[in-house]
């Protein structure tokens, strides 16, 4: 059961398609799995669709061409040859593409295989590293200070307490862990930022995706030491 | 007019500004769509531009793709404009767009949405991986496995829902008061349990219960009503 979900307002920037490839492929990744956030973002993006193509005040405001558009009944010539250029070229070519089948990927943890979900299946993957029962694998997004990873958690592995500059994300691809605000499990969407403190511990073990845009800092004694390698491990 | 699902997506809940507006995607603060009017398009034009699509997708017709493209160029420039700045790029947005619809008729699929639903996810994806081409990421065409569902993807079965129904079982639990709004939501949209409830709103779990009851009675009372 799912009990975590992305807030609203990532979901409209989801469907306007603003979020940064990490968070929108986290999106989606949640979204395969739980239906409820399914049905919002089809209702978001009918409405967004709406608003885009049939609206007269919209917030794009209602341009003189669009007004034009609206009617059914306007000639071919009322294009102009920008469009009318475009247009020849565009149907120039009978061809069709066709959906791609996605190919199933995946990746080895700890001497456990894993299937990818397909938003993230054709993103290269950096070489895993690991620190005691965390492995981790940079997924190359390219996009400066958000850094994605999977992070795999063997049985009984903890990540020191840590609390954030930036945001954390962490979808549980597989398995469970637990912190001291709660129980996650395979699906759940857990954001957070700086006013958190936590210590995932992952009893049976887990694979994560997780988007961080800022530098971790370890909080507790000894484990301070660590916060060189707070990059290291997300 | 506002349509049910309009309601259902502007309602606003003040009273839960806590881990439980957080976490219930129902929970909804937006204010863009309240200030928007949006004339929809009427029936007999959804069907028009279903009709178009469907004979490119199955004869290649070009006149047919023309009164699409005439519908939906000017429209995608003016936006792309609007949210890129840039005109260039603005037309870069409608060529390609304009040339999938034009390549990806025969994937749309009239029982899934509308004609404009399906060309505005295939706007908002070439508009996506454009942006993340320029800015200096990678020419990934991401988009495509991000939102396989845009490109006809079917679903499993068990995904199926009753739209109709559900809109309006929603436009009903709109008008319960918050708590019980709180519970029903909880409850039978996001699946949690009583006692996760209980823990989540603070109240006793009596309280849910005693909630949960009282809204459900309402709900099948108004349901009731409209359905006899």
């Amino acid at each position: 059961m799912i009990n975590y979900h992305p807030q609203f307002e990532l979901m409209h920037a989801f469907v306007q398609g603003e979020l940064s490839a990490s968070l929108t492929a986290g999106v989606a990744m949640h979204a395969e799995m739980c239906s409820s956030c399914r049905q919002q973002i089809d209702a978001l993006t009918e409405q967004y669709a709406q608003q885009c193509f049939e609206a007269e005040n919209g917030q794009h405001g209602a341009s003189a061409e669009q007004e034009k558009s609206i009617d059914f009944t306007v000639q071919d010539d009322e294009l102009d040859e920008f469009f009318r250029d475009m247009l020849k070229d565009i149907t120039a070519s009978d061809g069709i593409t066709d959906n791609q089948q996605p190919s199933p990927h995946t990746v080895l943890f700890s001497g456990q295989q894993y299937q990818l979900p397909r938003a993230i299946s054709n993103i290269p993957q950096g070489k895993i590293t690991q620190l005691g029962k965390l492995s981790r694998s940079r997924l190359q997004l390219n996009e400066g200070d958000v850094r994605t990873s999977l992070l795999h958690i063997e049985p009984g592995g903890v990540v020191p307490e840590h609390t954030h500059d930036g945001f954390e994300l962490t979808l549980l691809l597989s398995g469970s862990y637990r912190d001291d605000q709660g129980y996650y499990q395979v699906g759940d969407f857990i954001m957070r930022d700086q006013r958190h403190h936590h210590q995932p511990f992952s009893e049976q073990g887990c694979l994560c995706y997780t988007v961080v845009n800022d530098a971790l800092h370890f909080t507790k004694g000894l484990n301070k030491l660590l916060n060189p390698i707070g990059n290291f491990i997300y | 007019m506002q349509t049910d699902k309009t309601r259902l997506l502007t309602q606003t809940d003040n009273a839960s500004s806590n881990a439980m507006a957080t976490n219930m995607c129902i929970a909804m603060s937006n204010e863009k769509f309240n200030q928007v009017s949006t004339t929809a398009l009427k029936h007999a034009e959804h069907k028009q531009l279903c009709y178009w699509l469907s004979a490119v997708a199955q004869t290649r017709d070009k006149q047919a793709f023309t009164q699409l493209f005439r519908f939906f160029a000017p429209k995608i420039r003016g936006i792309s404009i609007a949210k890129l700045s840039n005109e260039a790029l603005a037309n870069e947005v409608v060529q390609e767009t304009m040339t999938n619809v034009w390549r990806k008729a025969h994937l749309f699929d009239a029982s899934k949405g509308a004609a404009t639903t399906w060309v505005y996810t295939v706007m908002r994806n070439v508009s996506f991986d454009l942006l993340r081409k320029i800015q200096g990421s990678k020419e990934d065409n991401l988009s495509d496995d991000i939102w396989p569902a845009v490109e006809g993807v079917t679903r499993v079965e068990d995904d199926f829902h009753d739209h109709l129904a559900s809109r309006e079982i929603m436009s009903v639990i709109n008008t319960l008061p918050t708590n019980q709004q709180k519970v029903i939501k909880g409850y039978y949209l996001m699946d949690m349990s009583q006692d996760q409830l209980a823990a989540h709103l603070d109240l006793p779990l009596g309280t849910v219960k005693s909630r949960l009851r009282l809204a459900l009675a309402k709900l099948k009372q108004q349901l009731g009503d409209k359905h006899d």
